[in-house]
């Protein structure tokens, strides 16, 4: 099931203030493809979480349509859309054994729904085995981790045979290896069911890691989307540079003059093909060549070994940070002088405008 | 270790000796007293040990109509007066506008002194030669005849002692319950709305179970403050309980110390302990309730 948000726009009023609204999200178009996994990243306080209880229809939007497959659902209520919601808090039923937290979705079925007593059981032992916590199934939310918590939570999402799955932040409550495992369990739950899975985070490793599709959003508008890797290789601006990747992208102040880019006073590369105008040079750390005679010259202050990756550590006075980093193959570490000299290559650096801040 | 020890003892002293004093004494002297047959308390004698107190008590239409009276209040007020705040905590919860007003109204009469009330209701009930009372005036609209509720027949007088009793209560447990019933948090009815859960289900299967704590607290403390009433009795029907059939329990141990028929402290010291032993069989009953539906996190 595909999902179409057409033109989204939610206002949240101010209390006290007429007509000084907050807009949470702005004017959103986008295409959820059917079955994939997509990531909806942005930093705190971008919409995210908002677009998500739009879609899934605990908030109305306030202007803009939502569409499931080809039928509107942006009247609906939320229990008409076929929507599974796994919270960030995952919001277990604490007082209800994981078995009955599972049920609990199947007894609100009525009607022509309704299911008899062994159906239902047998839908929750099959849902509890896909999310492998078939073992637990007596106990109560307190007595699980947080990793059998969150999916017992996804479990609770599923069984009811959601046309669409959301996850509000779906590690944020775990602990730093749980995590690694807990997102690749996620990706293997949505290949295993082909469910149209949406998931909301702030860590854009956790959204360009498991994800099929990754939406950047920032200040309640859409900045870009696509495949994880075409977005990091090609920001569309500034932004969406900065906020993707560890260590961060490095960023320095340039000028394009005469068809040459500047960094400070050195002409670092040839740029035939644009005209004169201030630029924001972005380069990510793993794409600076060490070369003895690059024209980018900057002072070194020390060369740092951290596990895999090897970096110099280094500064220019252009750039937007006191520190750079520029990682390199352990074997080229240079010798230690007061400068390092880098070549900088037009197809692995970024520009981008200095006024719009889009890339040019 | 041992150092610790005497200091941890010589922090708990103060405590220990006022509640022992205090506390514990007296609990035991009560205890006591309740087996010492013809215990006279100026010349402290008594002239044999066993159950005589007892029996009197047990045989003593007062008494009995005392405990009929107390269970009679504790089976009607605790209930009504729970179910009641219940009620009103969910619609207090469930608006937004005014919410505050309604709360600080909903709980003045717990920051107004007993006797006030009592005299309120005084007015709306008590028949005077000017006047039949509030509800009578209202009775009388209705096309009815005056009922006189402060003298009247057992059930009217029954009726107004109850009600009374609920409307002294009913602030607190509103209090209680209303702050239990926000600290339930949102993503629960969040996601039982996402599964389409209905509002029977929703208020059964998770507010009740949710808030289930505090409203065991409140039935349990409910349950025993009844069972100790005596002050709205008084407030209501004046001091001469007995013969106004509306004594309590705690009203007839008063009555059997000090009253006009008092002087015997070991009467009274049976019917305390008789009373303690009702006390602690209703709650253990209740704690045995409570471990299949009381849900703490």
């Amino acid at each position: 099931m595909k999902i179409t948000l057409s033109d989204i726009t939610k206002a949240f009023p101010v209390r006290g203030k007429k007509g000084a609204d907050v807009v949470a999200v702005r004017d959103f178009d986008f295409t959820f493809p059917d079955g994939t996994l997509v990531g909806l990243l942005g930093p705190s306080g971008c919409g995210k979480s908002t677009l998500l209880n739009m879609i899934c229809g605990l908030l109305a939007p306030t202007e803009g349509h939502i569409f499931f497959g080809d039928s509107d659902v942006t009247k609906l209520p939320p229990e008409a859309r076929g929507v599974g919601f796994v919270f960030q808090n995952y919001a277990l039923y604490p007082h209800l054994t994981v078995l009955q937290n599972i049920l609990f979705p199947l007894q609100n079925l009525k009607g022509a729904d309704k299911l008899s007593k062994e159906e239902m059981h047998s839908r929750a032992e099959e849902i509890a085995r896909l999310v492998q916590i078939d073992g637990f199934m007596d106990r109560k939310p307190g007595e699980l981790s947080g990793g059998q918590q969150q999916r017992v939570a996804i479990a609770r999402a599923l069984v009811k045979k959601p046309r669409v799955l959301l996850l509000d932040e779906p590690l944020s409550n775990l602990d730093a290896r749980l995590r690694l495992k807990t997102r690749e369990e996620i990706r293997r739950i949505q290949k295993e069911t082909g469910i149209t899975t949406v998931f909301v985070t702030h860590d854009q490793e956790e959204a360009m890691s498991i994800s099929d599709t990754i939406v950047v959003m920032k200040d309640g508008a859409l900045l870009q989307s696509g495949k994880p890797q075409e977005v990091y290789q090609k920001p569309q601006n500034l932004f969406v540079s900065k906020f993707l990747g560890t260590p961060p992208i490095n960023v320095f102040d340039g000028k394009i003059k005469e068809g040459k880019l500047f960094i400070g006073d050195a002409a670092v590369l040839d740029t035939p093909d644009l005209e004169n105008r201030d630029v924001y040079v972005a380069v990510r750390p793993e794409d600076f060549d060490l070369c003895p005679s690059g024209a980018f010259v900057c002072p070194v202050h020390r060369i740092e070994v951290m596990g895999r990756d090897t970096s110099i550590v280094f500064s220019h006075e252009s750039a937007d940070a006191p520190v750079l980093r520029a990682l390199i193959r352990t074997e080229d570490i240079p010798n230690t002088g007061a400068t390092v000299h880098f070549s900088l290559r037009r197809e692995r650096i970024h520009l981008f405008d200095k006024a719009t801040e889009e890339r040019l | 270790m041992e150092k610790q020890n005497k200091k941890a003892w010589l922090y708990l002293l103060p405590a220990l000796l006022f509640l022992g004093a205090f506390m514990v004494y007296p609990l035991i002297d009560v205890f006591i007293y309740s087996f010492e047959e013809g215990y006279n308390s100026a010349a402290q004698t008594y002239h044999g040990i066993g159950f005589y107190n007892y029996s009197y008590v047990l045989r003593d239409p007062y008494f009995l109509q005392a405990l009929k009276n107390t269970f009679i209040l504790v089976i009607i007020t605790v209930p009504v007066s729970t179910v009641l705040a219940l009620l009103i905590s969910l619609g207090l919860s469930s608006i937004t506008a005014l919410r505050k007003l309604f709360q600080t109204i909903y709980f003045l009469p717990y920051v107004t002194n007993t006797l006030a009330v009592g005299l309120v209701f005084m007015i709306l009930f008590k028949k005077t030669p000017y006047s039949d009372g509030l509800i009578n005036l209202l009775l009388n609209l209705c096309g009815m005849s005056s009922i006189d509720f402060i003298d009247g027949s057992y059930a009217a007088k029954m009726f107004v002692l109850c009600l009374y009793t609920i409307w002294i209560v009913l602030p607190f447990k509103i209090l209680i319950l209303t702050s239990a019933l926000l600290s339930v948090k949102q993503d629960y009815y969040s996601a039982a709305r996402i599964d389409g859960t209905s509002r029977r289900r929703i208020f059964f299967r998770i507010t009740l179970p949710m808030i289930s704590p505090m409203l065991f607290y409140l039935v349990i403390t409910g349950f025993i403050g009844a069972f100790k009433a005596y002050s709205d009795a008084v407030a209501l029907f004046g001091t001469n309980l007995n013969a106004a059939e509306m004594n309590t329990i705690v009203g007839y141990i008063y009555d059997m110390l000090y009253g006009d028929s008092g002087g015997y402290p070991s009467y009274a010291s049976a019917a305390a302990i008789l009373l303690f032993f009702i006390v602690l069989t209703v709650t253990c009953i209740n704690l045995l309730v409570s471990k299949k539906h009381v849900h703490y996190e």
